[in-house]
């Protein structure tokens, strides 16, 4: 492992609310067993709007304190093992969302407002037991109900992104709630496959899909940095790993074992 | 040519409940819903489009992951697939889990954007391939999405139809119902009855779900299976080596 790497996770405190991206985005995997490997505590976890292989990962590594969610499964290879274990072992506190409900918290606090309105939410039993989210009246329309969702204001965001430049820029393309992850938190932490000397600004091709540094707090460059999750159109996901590790971490001790390997790999620059 | 497999059954099933829409969207880890939706854009031609959660080619969204959330709310989104672990005779689907929340006994992985889409997408199609007395229940244990009140007049949303391994159902917005519309060749209305948790109404005599049309089943095999490769790979790969049966994902949502 990197110094980088081991600088970034050290500058997230225990304790820290992290946002994170769904697996299919860009995930800071290598930073995230960084972050296992300092024995990082009590994060208040957010998944914008869901996760899968990272958040069950820092479930098993007892990392996570409470999660906000409006999912969290390993996709194609099944449910997430640790992550049910702990729901029921009670040694979480899950706060059960909805995916634009989290869409709507995180942009509520990018543009500093309290919070946003949203339709469509009445009639669920997420609202039960989500005291947070008010119902109020439509101030324009006495019939109608809207849900009020509250700012989601993290104090870090971690995700990993194909490319940044020597000025701190990130160039996330089309995934905008990377962006959106960007303006909410107060700090953002990303990993990136590459970094270019060629400012991103220097082509507006490239400028329209950039997080500005001024957003951005620390890049390390992590080559291959989502593995065993893919990225984009660069590469794809380790199916043989993730069925792997889907069969293994049914067990604590399945997943310590399996942990345990990743870390060595990570610590062994593999596949840097 | 060889006879419909259980999968391209509910296949071309589904793709039929899609006739006649602008844009369907698929979630993610629906290999099915997804097969269906490719294979009705292919018989509908370039006046449907196809989005698919977790797919790059099929996904022309711009705006991240709201996007389709903000398209459904302002009625862009035509149609939509919903699984679910628990579904009751009033269209409630679980996406949660099963006893009492939060310490569920089985916990499912979460609610996704049910809620939201089922309130604003007009034609919402529930699939669940297991037709048994503990997925169709009388009453699910936790509602993440709610079925329509008959009464409720803004709600642009909701359940059109239920389509399982077993059966087709209508969802009859007025009564707040199913109704039993075919069941798959050879099932019997007396096993889809036996094998459902809630109540439903049923016409006198219950037509069989009609059979793969040879041309369209001729189209999926040869054209759409590859497009759906590119998103499942996995679900696909056994049926391109000639083996092994059907991958219905045991994943609920």
């Amino acid at each position: 492992m990197s110094s980088e790497l081991q600088a970034l996770a050290a500058d997230i405190p225990d304790d820290a609310t992290i946002v994170v991206p769904p697996d299919y985005s860009g995930v800071a995997m290598a930073a995230t067993l960084a972050l296992i490997a300092r024995k990082a505590r009590n994060f208040h976890l957010i998944c914008a709007p869901t996760s899968g292989l990272q958040a069950d990962l820092l479930i098993g590594a007892r990392a996570v304190e409470s999660i906000e969610t409006s999912a969290v499964s390993l996709g194609e290879h099944g449910a997430a093992p640790r992550f049910n274990a702990a729901v029921r072992a009670g040694s979480i506190h899950v706060l059960d969302a909805t995916c634009p409900a989290i869409h709507a918290g995180l942009m509520a606090a990018e543009k500093g407002m309290p919070f946003a309105p949203l339709r469509g939410l009445v009639g669920s039993d997420l609202l039960r037991y989500r005291p947070d989210w008010r119902l109020i009246a439509n101030p324009y329309d006495a019939d109608e109900t809207v849900v009020a969702i509250p700012a989601i204001k993290p104090d870090v965001a971690l995700f990993h992104a194909p490319l940044a430049d020597r000025e701190g820029n990130l160039w996330v393309g089309r995934r905008r709630e990377l962006m959106t992850l960007a303006h909410a938190a107060k700090a953002t932490f990303a990993t990136v496959e590459a970094i270019q000397d060629t400012s991103l600004y220097a082509d507006e091709q490239t400028a329209a899909g950039v997080i500005p540094a001024l957003y951005v707090t620390r890049i390390v460059h992590v080559p291959l940095g989502a593995w065993p999750l893919g990225l984009w159109d660069r590469y794809e996901a380790d199916g043989a790993a993730l069925a792997r590790y889907a069969a293994q971490a049914v067990t604590q001790d399945g997943f310590t074992a399996i942990l345990a390997a990743w870390q060595e790999r990570l610590l062994q620059g593999v596949p840097t | 040519m060889k006879a419909a497999t259980p999968d391209e059954f509910l296949i071309v099933a589904a793709a039929r409940l899609l006739a006649g829409c602008r844009h369907v969207a698929v979630g993610a880890n629906s290999p099915i819903p997804a097969g269906a939706a490719l294979l009705a854009r292919a018989l509908a031609g370039p006046t449907m489009r196809v989005s698919l959660l977790g797919s790059r080619r099929h996904n022309f969204f711009t705006n991240g992951g709201v996007e389709l959330f903000d398209c459904a709310a302002e009625g862009r989104i035509d149609a939509f697939f919903l699984g679910g672990g628990q579904i009751d005779g009033q269209g409630n689907v679980n996406l949660v889990g099963t006893g009492a929340y939060p310490q569920t006994n089985v916990r499912w992985p979460g609610s996704f954007g049910a809620p939201f889409l089922y309130h604003f997408v007009p034609r919402v199609i529930l699939f669940r391939p297991e037709h048994s007395p503990r997925v169709l229940v009388e009453k699910v244990d936790f509602v993440s999405a709610p079925g329509p009140a008959p009464d409720d007049r803004q709600r642009p949303g909701g359940p059109r139809a239920l389509l399982t391994g077993m059966a087709l159902f209508r969802f009859e917005r007025e009564r707040g119902r199913f109704r039993l519309e075919s069941v798959h060749p050879g099932r019997d209305a007396d096993e889809v009855r036996a094998a459902t948790g809630f109540a439903y109404d049923q016409p006198e005599r219950v037509p069989e779900t009609t059979a793969p049309d040879a041309a369209v089943l001729a189209l999926w095999r040869e054209t759409v299976c590859l497009e759906l490769s590119e998103t499942y790979p996995r679900f696909m790969a056994p049926r391109f080596a000639g083996t092994g049966p059907s991958l219905v994902p045991a994943d609920p949502a």
